[in-house]
């Protein structure tokens, strides 16, 4: 099924949770809200649930207006980051909750919601976990039982709420595969919201950026990655440098330092926002080379597949950190020493004008 | 011994269990003993005469039948009120919060004169229940039962209290996205995680409402076979220095009490077990 919002606007007393917010999640796919906290994220995801009413603004479901249809009858699957699991029941129990809760008419046999409840503890491997309580079971577990519960009903979407946020990071990563392929099985509408950008780029169809209460992009996470539309994009997915200059004949000034050849056309004199990321940014010893910016060595870190290099700002950059990834040969070939003087040399670099940036994020 | 003893971070189990096995002896254990000494004075026949006439016995009927009553009445409007004062921010809350207490702070005596001053037949409540329904309050059974429901209350909404808000509204959200109406929400999600406290509360209210005396005695009446509480069945006793006859009617009041406690701790914990916190 498909989910349509149009011009929401919420406003919790002075802070604005929503701007204005109009987005289309086409039927079947698995779309990611991502944002840093206090983005409006979760109530973009509470108001299309009916759990939270938008000021303004409408929720469609299927081609139907659902703005004020009450969340009971959205047949709308939500899971909570504290999972929400009733403690005094066990987890068959649990499960169960929905299809009890039917009206008499349409409320299926015992024994059928037994028989539904095993096919759906099944389904997320935990059916031999039936007779407990949920106080006896590991994080990942309740996660697990909470969203077989949301499927019990049948919804017609699936929401989840940071799902994976309450887990420690080794659970994290194998219920983030274990979602994907659930998806993959079911192909049930789905949304979920998360903070952390790894999570969104490698579960999700589709990723939608969020930033104070405005929607900054949206696309696969391929799309978003490689082409950011904003600075807030770019800084939010992934570690980034970033270096303010000033754009004259073709070359980025830096302070004092020059940098060739952008490929990029801006005006003479227009104020840029230069960023690269940690692995777009190659270290060159011989302070002479005419291209590059000047940084100091701080520390050299080598552990993994690249060996990351952390380096301060001088002269106009002055108390600004750097970040280089580079692969460990190259590093033994440099023998950088603290406090060596280097210059950047980057081989990608992503300008933003000023002003947009100043625009963007002062709303 | 040793069997019970398992390692701990805070040593001094044997301590702390031997003084509180003296304090319990020297504070309660002691004093209620002396009840069922004083009260072996007494025959078997002697003690059952006593305990068994007709004025006695419907004296007991009273007092655990409207303390029983009270804490139920209790029970259901002090969930109410907690409800409120936990769930909705509203002016003057603050105050709402500390007008529960007032019937732990007052003199019973004086709960006892204001209750009976506004619900006996001339006072300003009274005259309207009297004149309008015909239903007599003060200096009867009913006015008995306001009294213990007054002084009840505080006990069950300071224990449902804490546990309403220790209660995640995420778990109603979840159940109606689950498709539970508020009726549902409420019978199988709510209750079963208030009952334990609720349970406690009631207990409290009914162990409460069995020992008053000074509220009671004003609004009651005190009109033999109707509205006498047992409690003012021993002070009678003891006003003629009956004091074997006074112990033996308390004897039985404890008993009676201490069962009905036993068996709401019992349900309590059978409650427990079934949800699983036990385990």
């Amino acid at each position: 099924m498909s989910i349509e919002v149009k011009n929401l606007h919420k406003q919790f007393g002075s802070f604005t949770a929503l701007d204005d917010i109009s987005l289309n999640f086409p039927s079947g796919e698995l779309v990611a809200l991502l944002g840093p906290s206090g983005c409006g994220k979760t109530t973009l995801l509470r108001i299309i649930a009916g759990l939270e009413q938008a000021d303004s603004g409408s929720v469609i479901l299927d081609g139907e207006n659902a703005s004020q249809t009450h969340v009971r009858e959205r047949q709308v699957g939500f899971v909570f980051q504290h999972y929400a699991l009733f403690k005094h029941m066990t987890v068959f129990d649990n499960v169960a909750f929905g299809l009890r809760m039917k009206p008499r008419k349409s409320r299926p046999s015992e024994k059928v919601i037994a028989e539904k409840v095993h096919r759906l503890l099944e389904l997320v491997q935990l059916d031999w976990l039936a007779d407990r309580f949920p106080s006896q079971l590991s994080g990942g577990q309740r996660q697990r039982i909470a969203l077989a519960r949301a499927l019990a009903v049948e919804p017609r979407v699936l929401l989840l709420d940071e799902p994976f946020g309450a887990l420690d990071a080794k659970v994290r990563k194998e219920l983030r595969r274990w979602l994907r392929k659930l998806h993959d099985e079911l192909h049930i509408t789905s949304i979920f919201v998360t903070h952390d950008q790894e999570e969104a780029l490698e579960v999700a169809d589709r990723v939608v950026l969020m930033d104070h209460g405005k929607v900054e992009q949206v696309g696969t996470p391929d799309e978003v990655y490689n082409h950011p539309q904003t600075p807030f994009v770019y800084g939010f997915l992934g570690s980034v440098n970033l270096f303010h200059g000033r754009v004259d004949d073709g070359h980025l000034h830096v302070g004092d330092d020059v940098l060739h050849d952008l490929g990029e056309n801006y005006g003479p004199g227009s104020e840029v926002y230069a960023f690269a990321r940690p692995h777009e940014l190659d270290i060159v010893v011989d302070t002479q080379q005419v291209s590059g910016l000047s940084a100091k060595v701080n520390r050299v870190l080598s552990f993994g597949l690249n060996s990351r290099v952390e380096l301060d700002g001088i002269n106009s950059a002055h108390g600004q950190h750097f970040e280089v990834e580079l692969s460990p040969q190259r590093v033994h070939e440099l023998s950088l020493t603290q406090g060596q003087i280097v210059k950047l040399v980057p081989s990608k670099l992503k300008l933003f004008q000023r002003d947009s940036l100043h625009k963007d994020h002062h709303a | 011994m040793s069997s019970i003893k398992s390692f701990s971070v805070l040593p001094g189990f044997g301590l702390s269990m031997g003084f509180t096995l003296v304090y319990l002896s020297l504070i309660v254990l002691i004093p209620l003993s002396a009840v069922f000494i004083f009260t072996s004075q007494l025959t078997w026949a002697e003690f059952w005469a006593i305990v068994s006439a007709p004025r006695v016995v419907a004296s007991y009927k009273l007092s655990f039948g409207a303390s029983l009553a009270a804490a139920a009445i209790n029970a259901v409007f002090g969930l109410m009120l907690a409800w409120v004062l936990v769930r909705y921010s509203f002016p003057g809350k603050k105050i709402v919060d500390a007008l529960v207490d007032l019937p732990f702070a007052l003199p019973t005596a004086v709960a006892g004169i204001a209750l009976t001053a506004l619900y006996a037949p001339n006072g300003w409540i009274g005259q309207f229940i009297q004149g309008t329904l015909g239903i007599k309050v003060a200096f009867a059974p009913l006015g008995v039962l306001v009294a213990l429901v007054f002084i009840g209350l505080p006990f069950v909404v300071r224990t449902v209290q804490p546990v309403l808000q220790d209660l995640e509204t995420e778990l109603e959200e979840a159940a109606s996205s689950l498709g539970a109406n508020r009726w549902q929400t409420f019978r199988y999600v709510l209750i079963p995680i208030i009952l334990p406290a609720l349970m406690t509360g009631f207990a409290l209210a009914f162990a409460r409402a069995v020992g008053e005396y000074g509220s009671v005695i004003f609004i009651a009446g005190n009109i033999p076979m109707v509205s006498e509480i047992t409690p003012l069945m021993i002070i009678t006793k003891l006003e003629q220095y009956d004091y074997a006859g006074a112990t033996a009617i308390a004897a039985v009041m404890l008993v009676v009490s201490f069962v009905m406690l036993l068996i709401i701790n019992a349900l309590q914990a059978w409650a427990g077990k079934r949800t699983g916190r036990d385990r």
